[in-house]
């Protein structure tokens, strides 16, 4: 590790705590700058080390455990809040900085990231990285949607940018896009611009019940449909319990009460307000991310829990989260490749314990696969980030 | 260089028009390879009729909405299918011939220019809608399917495409998706790119390959994200499969006149401020508005130095809260009259001065550029006295209309091409707003493109190592660089290079190929 050894960014020797799903690096580096990335990056690249990129270590495991991992590239300390423009609503943060400091510093003025935290102690690099979304997906879109611009360190340490701080803009390729979700294979993101949202002056959730996720495809239907423009369409259901309906109304407080009534009315006089907290995966050691058609969403909750899934999602987006224990995955997931493909959707593994995941395909098919190595061939042509974690073993 | 554009009753400009070979086809990473045997193979492989050669139907499709650039292309594909798309691709592929699509060829930014020694693929015989579905938000369109003909297939079912270009009536989805179009309304609603979830894509080798899925968040990397504002370069769409956004309950539409456009900006800060997303916030100066008046007598507020258009849309009753919040900002800023359009007759009527804008000012200025430029719309004022000020020392006029919400100015800049001087001063102003735009931290597209014309500001925004990092997606898409040549990007990357190594200059600049920015 000749070049390692020059560096100014901090290094010191891994531990078991570094291991990465099982994969224990040799060293972790702790730059606090974008130079420091870079430089880092660089001899990584001249010792030909492969590495893994580190936010707060919440979704380390997701995917499959890289084929090898010589260096954590720990970002923690890359955290600030670099630019908030409340008239423009917009805000950048680099790529350690949790979500939730940048939902305080936009809050002062009313404003915010409009995504849900799903799994708490997130940083900005690491919800790019994942793409999770939540309930909110359905007014706001998701991370595709709420990024503007971001900045990256290439494999071989380059610093590049695409995008930029306004909303509107068409210059160049949305190089973005193919960061987002792409589970740190691609590049490095060091840092990001947001655009922003309203705190809506008054927000309510309204709950009703179904007697089985399969039977609240009408109740969800009529909500998603309603033009009294839910901010959030939910559903939550798990084995041997009814499901619930969630909908969210957010505006001026006048507006929300009046529409309160409405939904009541459209869903049934047992909808109720309620107080649903911060949304959350559900809990499992195995959690899968199943996508469907808005019609078919109710059915595929179904298969979930009939296969003995704990399901949450969006029924407004057609993203579910899905978790279990001690269940057949691969029996499972057959099934449910089987629902979400004939619901124009997929199913994947974000995360079970690391042999588990070994018996199956955890990202399933994928369209395009054949352009997808070509652009990780380009970004990282040595395969030395994440090698192995994301679809295709790319 | 900006987007010049002539009053459809004039003869088109060119006299201060750069040469067009220049941005079509400077600094090629190889040779390319002979039109003539693709000619021969389409002939082989083809329905006759399709095939566009003789001199005079080809002068058709020399240039889009740009029109002082102008390449006839060697061949036009009049495709009836996305076989004929991809039959025609693989024969560029297999002779390493450039090819480019084209849509309805509404393009402001010269993208569907055709290639002299290339094939032009046109997209708009391809306009069946195959599928909407309310029950799943969803439509799936052919790519020559017209925007607006998207909305009215689906309104009857309680559904429309967001998506809303001022040109709606003519251009295709499938250029809505290369450029990634907005419109007036993608304040609220966002841009082509949140709208579009699955692509059937025939790639620049040939291949059809489907990107994306129905549902969101497809697995793997979103090469479909990188398509869609890619401008043609990574291939041509051949289906689209669309979302459908609810049509709101109520909308309600103010039309606002101020006396300056300082107190029109400081109503929309305003409005922005107090956490309302109006559906549109647009903007036009004086300028604007008299030559709107000229065109359509839209009978806007009489001595207004602005005006604003806003619309909030939604369940009524949060609309009704807006829009009394909404009028409220406006008085406070100085609005001096306003006026409620409750109907659809009276919102027509208030949108038909704004969405007539660009083709009115050819009532006043027998030629203009249509500039299309971003700014962060706090910077809004100060940009504007800018502007003003450089129209004064240049002694050329310029009209502004804007989305003002977003802040992306379309300022039109007038000038008359036959005085002698005036066509070079008009570019010169329209090319120093562009770098207002850039001082401010904006960007010099919004939503018109970069195509063949801005290409040469591209380094203005973005470093090399930037712009050399975005073409990897290209070398992974296109690695023979066929796929609309020329366009985006000012200089093309070799893509057999591993990244960052190149300290030499690019072989192309050192062979004088290129021009080095
Ligand atoms: C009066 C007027 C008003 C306008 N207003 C707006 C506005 O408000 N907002 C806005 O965003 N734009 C606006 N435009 C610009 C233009 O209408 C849009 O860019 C539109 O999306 C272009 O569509 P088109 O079908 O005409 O594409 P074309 O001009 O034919 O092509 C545009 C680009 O798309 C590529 N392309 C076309 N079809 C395909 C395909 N099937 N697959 C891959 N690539 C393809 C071409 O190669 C080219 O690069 C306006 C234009 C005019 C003339």
């Amino acid at each position: 590790m000749a070049a390692l050894d020059g560096i100014a960014a901090d290094l010191r020797e891994a531990t078991d705590a570094d291991a990465v799903d099982g994969v224990r690096p040799s060293v972790v580096a702790c730059p606090t700058t974008e130079d420091e990335v870079s430089e880092v990056l660089a001899a990584a690249a001249a010792d030909r080390l492969t590495v893994t990129v580190r936010g707060a270590g919440s979704k380390l495991s997701w995917g499959m455990p890289p084929a090898s991992c010589d260096l954590v590239l720990d970002l923690s300390e890359l955290d600030e809040v670099i630019e908030h423009q409340p008239g423009d609503l917009i805000v950048s943060a680099r790529a350690g900085t949790p979500l939730s400091r940048v939902q305080q510093v936009v809050a002062e003025h009313g404003q915010r990231l409009a995504i849900d935290e799903l799994v708490p102690g997130t940083t900005v690099g690491g919800l790019i990285a994942t793409n999770l979304s939540g309930p909110l997906r359905m007014a706001a879109g998701g991370v595709r949607d709420l990024v503007i611009g971001v900045t990256v360190a290439r494999a071989d340490g380059a610093l590049a940018r695409s995008g930029g701080k306004v909303v509107k803009n068409v210059a160049g390729y949305d190089m973005a896009k193919l960061i987002i979700g792409s589970f740190g294979t691609l590049a490095v993101v060091t840092q990001a611009y947001f655009r922003l949202h309203p705190i809506p002056a008054a927000q309510q959730w309204l709950t009703i019940e179904a007697p089985s996720a399969g039977e609240a495809a009408d109740l969800l239907a009529k909500a998603v449909h309603s033009q009294g423009v839910p901010s959030a369409v939910e559903i939550s259901a798990a084995p041997g319990q009814p499901a619930t309906v969630a909908v969210l109304l957010a505006g001026t407080e006048r507006g929300v009460e009046a529409r309160i009534g409405r939904i009541r009315e459209l869903l049934g006089p047992s909808c109720q307000p309620a107080d649903l907290g911060a949304a959350r995966l559900p809990e499992g050691g195995i959690r899968l991310k199943l996508t469907s058609k808005l019609s078919a969403v109710a059915e595929v909750t179904q298969a979930a829990v009939d296969l003995g899934f704990s399901v949450r999602g969006s029924a407004g987006a057609g993203i579910l989260h899905a978790a279990a224990d001690n269940i057949d995955l691969p029996h499972a997931l057959a099934r449910l490749r089987e629902a979400t493909a004939a619901a124009g959707g997929a199913a994947v593994v974000l995360d079970a314990p690391t042999d588990l995941k070994r018996t199956v395909d955890v990202w399933g098919p994928v369209g395009g696969l054949e352009i997808m190595r070509r652009v990780k061939d380009q970004f990282d042509p040595d395969h030395r980030l994440s090698p192995g974690r994301f679809v295709g073993g790319i | 260089m900006s987007e010049q554009h002539s009053d459809p009753r004039m003869s088109p400009t060119t006299a201060n028009s750069p040469d067009p070979q220049d941005n079509s086809q400077e600094a090629q990473p190889t040779a390319y390879g002979s039109v003539q045997a693709v000619i021969e193979r389409l002939r082989a492989s083809l329905p006759a009729e399709i095939l566009v050669t003789d001199r005079t139907s080809l002068r058709t499709y020399e240039c889009d909405g740009l029109l002082h650039y102008r390449v006839i292309p060697a061949l036009v594909v009049l495709a009836r299918d996305a076989e004929h798309v991809r039959t025609a691709v693989a024969a560029c592929a297999a002779e390493r011939v450039p090819f480019v699509a084209r849509g309805s060829g509404t393009g402001l930014s010269g993208g569907a220019l055709p290639h002299a020694d290339g094939v032009l693929i046109v997209t708009s015989q391809l306009r069946e809608i195959r599928s909407v579905s309310p029950e799943d938000q969803r439509a799936v369109v052919d790519p020559g399917v017209i925007n607006l003909q998207v909305s009215e297939a689906a309104r009857p079912l309680g559904y429309y495409f967001a998506p809303d270009p001022s040109s709606q009536q003519i251009c295709s989805v499938g250029g809505n998706v290369a450029e990634n179009s907005g419109g007036a309304h993608c304040l609220k609603y966002g841009f082509t790119t949140t709208h579009v979830l699955a692509v059937d894509l025939v790639t620049p080798e040939g291949e059809q390959v489907t990107l994306g899925t129905t549902a969101p968040d497809a697995p793997g990397y979103d090469l479909l994200g990188a398509v869609v504002g890619s401008e043609g370069t990574l291939g041509v769409a051949t289906s689209v499969t669309v979302r459908l956004t609810r049509t709101p309950e109520d909308v309600r539409t103010l039309l606002a006149g101020f006396r300056s456009v300082e107190d029109a900006g400081a109503a929309t800060s305003a409005i922005i401020g107090s956490g309302i997303v109006p559906a549109a916030i647009e903007m036009m100066d004086a300028l604007a508005i008299e030559a709107a008046e000229a065109a359509v007598s839209c009978g806007y507020p009489a001595g207004a130095g602005a005006v604003l258009v806003v619309e909030v849309d939604g369940p009524t009753e949060e609309v009704e809260q807006e829009f009394a919040l909404i009028e409220e900002h406006c008085r406070a800023n100085g609005s001096f009259e306003q006026r409620v359009a409750v109907d659809d007759a009276e919102r027509a009527a208030v949108w038909r001065g704004r969405k007539s804008a660009f083709a009115a000012v050819g009532r006043i200025s027998p030629d203009y550029i249509v500039q299309d430029g971003v700014i962060p719309r706090t910077a809004l004022s100060q940009v504007l006295r800018r502007i003003e000020e450089l129209s004064a020392e240049r002694g050329v006029r310029v009209a502004n209309v804007f989305h003002a919400g977003d802040g992306n100015l379309h300022p039109l800049v007038l000038f008359d091409d036959s005085v002698e001087g005036q066509g070079e001063q008009a570019e010169e102003v329209s090319g120093a707003i562009l770098d207002l735009c850039l001082e401010h931290g904006g960007s010099i597209t919004g939503e018109h493109g970069v195509g063949s014309d801005k290409a040469k500001h591209m380094p203005k925004m973005f470093t090399a190592t930037d712009l050399d990092t975005q073409q990897m997606v290209r070398c992974a898409f296109d690695p023979a660089g066929i796929a609309n040549p020329g366009k985006v990007y000012p200089t093309p990357r070799l893509c057999g290079e591993r990244p960052g190594r190149r300290a030499e200059p690019h072989p192309a600049q050192a062979a004088g190929l290129a021009e080095v920015f």
